[in-house]
């Protein structure tokens, strides 16, 4: 990818935004379910319920409130939370770095766990031991990181109990955190104990999100370092004596991980989305878990932030894929 | 050939011996952290929007209240059986023709940061509750006093409009006293950064949607609570808050399926316990086609057998009423009965022309999954209904549609809901539920209005409750609503905990005791 390219996403960027900004604008003004009515108080006059819609705004024509609505948002301004009564901006910006300190955990465990169950299965190939590697991939693969969660939350939370199945951390620790990236703070601060109480909050539900896409990553390498292994120049070195595990990680494993970044790093983007179940059923107080409660209190202002938060989230994250794919491949580099 | 320095097997002892320590540091201890001696952690299962009791939408939920009377100090307290008693107000009433009121303020009170609680933070707070502007959805009740004077201890107030629930409200939704000092000091938003209250416990610690951690306040007013921390663990899925009793990592949770506090109250170091809350389960009847046939509504009423659904769908925990008043409630009347009796269902449908054959058809809407087994509850009364000659087809829908349906007076002939009333008022049941005038309320019909309307300022408070009474036989008469059930909350501890079970359903830490 030239710098050519790369201007030309970034600038594709605002109108994807404007785009899902319209999209999710209307849709949660067409749907059923009306914030207003959730808050109505027993005794509320008409003139009371247009007071409180007045108040949030909601009295205008749809129209202007996403004028309104742009205008400030355009200035860092998304809004007040209508449950929370806080601006949504700090309310996303307090929550997000769980949210992408467990995105980032999973996404570590299942890369070294699809590399290791790849080159397990590469190695095992033309075997009959190949297939209870296929096998255990499909399986990972066949069950959706919500059941996972459910399924591990059972496991080593209740039938043996290792591992604490809720929150983010102990509710017991005395520490104040200086900013919300907990682990990443406590990892340079020195302060190992803290980021091992995080980290047991952690791994369940970050092992969760990582087996289906660990699962992926490892069929997707496999067929990649067979394909690769079956070429001209992996059966050139071979013939010229090299061992098979030196032509693997030399020769073949580069070129096998080009598709798997570029097929992943895609698939990467639903282990973000995955975040919004799994953070629920482990009670982690990330941005998934706070966007199950917006839409279930009808919170309009968050919802937006959310959904655009995300949205910047999967761009950056397809923009920083293709980024390594051309690190990678020099055809792409060089056009 | 060039010989690998990495060997297998040397890759797999490195990696063996990274992977020892790591693992063992994550897993070694208990995995349910042990909780330090002298704290109760309750598995909660909803999260804290917001630290102001006062205002906006989680104000009025019932769900949050148990948080709220942890940290502040209602005006008037509420005893577990909803009668009332002193809290901060110590006494309060009318004069003579209610004309006045008089509270009268407990001394010694303090608030989280030391300073005293004074009558000008009592005046404060019913003021600011009065105020549009600040947002409290209850201020209808609140402005109908005003001009506030203090005499020492002593505030009056003259009743702009007379409101016989006021002192009830004072023990209910948004009836919290804040400080008034500190929070002109702070902020609105200051205060929800470090809200300080007069209650029991003082707010120590909080996580957003992770948990709240709670420490005893040295200077309440009141007993000392058994427990000098208590953490509220935000457990908002059923699946969750049962792992988290039986992983031990929460002492007490409550709000589980009932086939799950069933297996769990028979596990070695636990213990269930339930009772009766005051919300109930009921069907609204709207003034549409069909159900402008008094035969139809009567019809439905009668087809339903309530202590069957009460039996088999949940398992006995509930207790079957025909008025929207449940036992406990102050205009509860046993002598109100409406008798499961499907023949005569049939026949008051015949005298309108509809039979099995020839049923009489509408929508009934309801949630999936928003109240235990409330789904399975609709089906149930929907082949019920189908013996007789009304054949029901269920919507389902989410409880946000429900109230915008509601509001708009648009729901469907038959809608699921339930009804909560913590002050156990007929006025904030039958009166919010049926006076047309009400956003609340889907059966619009001038009969109800013109029964009810007398009774929202009567000054005679037997007179009233019996007014209250005599709408809800009407009303069982007319078959304008189809009460159905009081709910029962199904509470889990550890073994060795005394829990004291509210009938107004909050789960208060601060009467948690070791048994």
């Amino acid at each position: 990818m030239r710098w050519g390219e790369v201007v030309r996403r970034l600038i594709l960027i605002p109108p994807t935004l404007f785009g899902v900004a319209v999209i999710v604008f209307v849709l949660l003004r067409v749907v059923p379910g009306d914030p207003i009515a959730m808050m109505i108080p027993p005794g509320a006059s008409s003139e009371d319920i247009l007071r409180l819609r007045v108040f949030y705004g909601l009295d205008q024509p749809m129209l202007q409130q996403f004028i309104t609505w742009l205008g400030q948002a355009l200035r860092g301004d998304f809004g007040r939370s209508i449950s929370v009564h806080q601006s949504v901006f700090e309310l996303v910006l307090a929550r997000l770095p769980a949210t992408l300190e467990l995105a980032l955990l999973a996404t570590l465990i299942a890369i070294v766990l699809g590399l290791i169950t790849a080159m397990i299965g590469i190695h095992l190939r033309g075997r009959r031991a190949e297939w209870v590697v296929d096998g255990g991939v499909g399986i990972l693969l066949a069950i959706p990181d919500f059941l996972w969660a459910l399924i591990l939350l059972l496991l080593f939370g209740v039938l043996i109990p290792l591992l604490p199945i809720s929150g983010r951390i102990d509710p017991q620790l005395d520490f104040s955190f200086r900013s919300n990236f907990y682990l990443l703070e406590s990892l340079l601060t020195g302060r190992f104990d803290i980021a091992n109480a995080l980290l047991r909050h952690m791994i369940l539900p970050a092992l969760a999100l990582a087996l289906p896409f660990a699962a992926l990553v490892a069929r997707i390498l496999k067929t990649s370092l067979a394909e690769a292994e079956d070429q001209d120049y992996a059966q050139i070195a071979r013939a010229r004596g090299f061992s098979r595990p030196e032509i693997l990680l030399r020769e073949v494993f580069p070129n096998a991980l080009i598709p798997t970044v570029a097929l992943g790093g895609v698939q990467g983007t639903l282990l973000l989305g995955g975040t919004v179940l799994v953070e629920r059923i482990f009670s982690y107080e990330g941005i998934g878990n706070m966007a199950i409660d917006a839409v279930i209190n009808r919170d309009f202002p968050l919802i937006q932030g959310l959904v655009l938060t995300f949205a910047v989230l999967f761009i950056a994250l397809n923009l920083a894929v293709d980024l390594v794919v051309t690190l990678l491949d020099p055809r792409l580099r060089h056009g | 050939m060039v010989s690998s320095v990495l060997s297998r097997r040397s890759v797999l002892q490195l990696a063996g011996a990274a992977a020892l320590p790591l693992s063992s540091s994550l897993l070694g201890g208990d995995a349910a952290q042990a909780a330090a001696p002298g704290t109760l952690t309750i598995a909660y299962n909803v999260n804290l929007p917001s630290f102001d009791p006062t205002v906006g939408a989680s104000a009025v939920n019932p769900t949050i209240q148990s948080i709220y009377q942890a940290i502040f100090d209602a005006y008037i307290a509420q005893a577990p059986d909803l009668s009332f008693k002193p809290g901060l107000l110590t006494k309060w009433g009318w004069n003579e023709d209610r004309s006045k009121v008089t509270l009268e303020l407990r001394q010694g009170a303090t608030w989280h940061d030391g300073s005293p609680v004074t009558p000008e933070d009592v005046v404060w707070s019913l003021q600011r509750a009065a105020d549009h502007a600040s947002g409290n959805p209850i201020q209808f009740v609140w402005s109908k006093v005003g001009n506030y004077k203090i005499d020492g201890n002593t505030i009056t107030g003259d009743v702009l409009e007379f409101e016989p629930t006021l002192f009830k409200w004072m023990a209910f939704l948004t009836g919290y006293i804040l400080p008034k000092a500190y929070y002109e000091k702070v902020g609105a938003e200051g205060f929800e950064k470090a809200p300080i209250g007069s209650g029991p416990y003082k707010v120590d610690a909080f996580e957003r949607n992770a948990f709240l951690r709670l420490k005893a306040h040295p200077g309440y007013w009141g007993p000392k609570p058994a427990f000098d921390t208590v953490v509220f663990k935000f457990v908002t899925d059923p699946t969750s808050r049962v792992a988290e009793m039986e992983s031990g990592g929460s002492d007490l949770t409550f709000e589980i399926p009932y086939e799950e506090f069933d297996r769990l109250k028979a596990k070695a170091g636990l213990v269930g316990e339930t009772t009766p809350v005051s919300d109930i389960a009921m069907i609204f009847i709207t003034d549409v086609d069909p159900m402008l046939d008094r035969n139809v509504r009567l019809a439905a009423n009668h087809a339903i057998d309530k202590k069957a659904i009460v039996d088999r769908l949940l398992k006995g925990y509930g207790v079957p009423i025909a008025t929207l008043e449940a036992p406990g409630y102050a205009a509860f009347d046993s002598s109100i009965k409406v008798a499961y009796d499907p023949d005569l269902a049939k026949s008051l449908l015949g005298k309108s022309g509809y039979s099995p054959e020839k049923p009489v058809t509408f929508k009934i809407q309801t949630t999936r999954g928003f109240k235990p087994k409330d789904y399975e509850m609709i089906q149930a009364i929907v082949g019920m209904w189908r013996k007789v000659g009304i054949e029901a087809t269920i919507e389902i829908y989410e409880i946000a549609q429900h109230y915008e349906l509601r509001a708009r007076h648009a729901l469907a002939p038959a809608a699921f809901y339930n009804w909560g009333n913590a002050i156990g008022d007929p006025s904030t049941s039958t009166g919010f539920a049926m006076f047309g005038p009400s956003p609340h309320c889907a059966w619009k019909g001038k009969d109800l209005v013109e029964r009810i309307g007398p009774l929202w300022g009567e000054k005679d408070e037997a007179k009233r409750i019996a007014g209250w009474k005599a709408v809800d036989k009407y009303i069982a008469e007319e078959g304008e609503v189809i009460p159905l059930f009081q709910y029962v909350q199904p509470i889990i501890h550890k073994k060795g905990l005394k829990v004291v079970a509210q009938a107004n359903g909050m789960i208060l830490p601060q009467l948690v005791t070791s048994a």
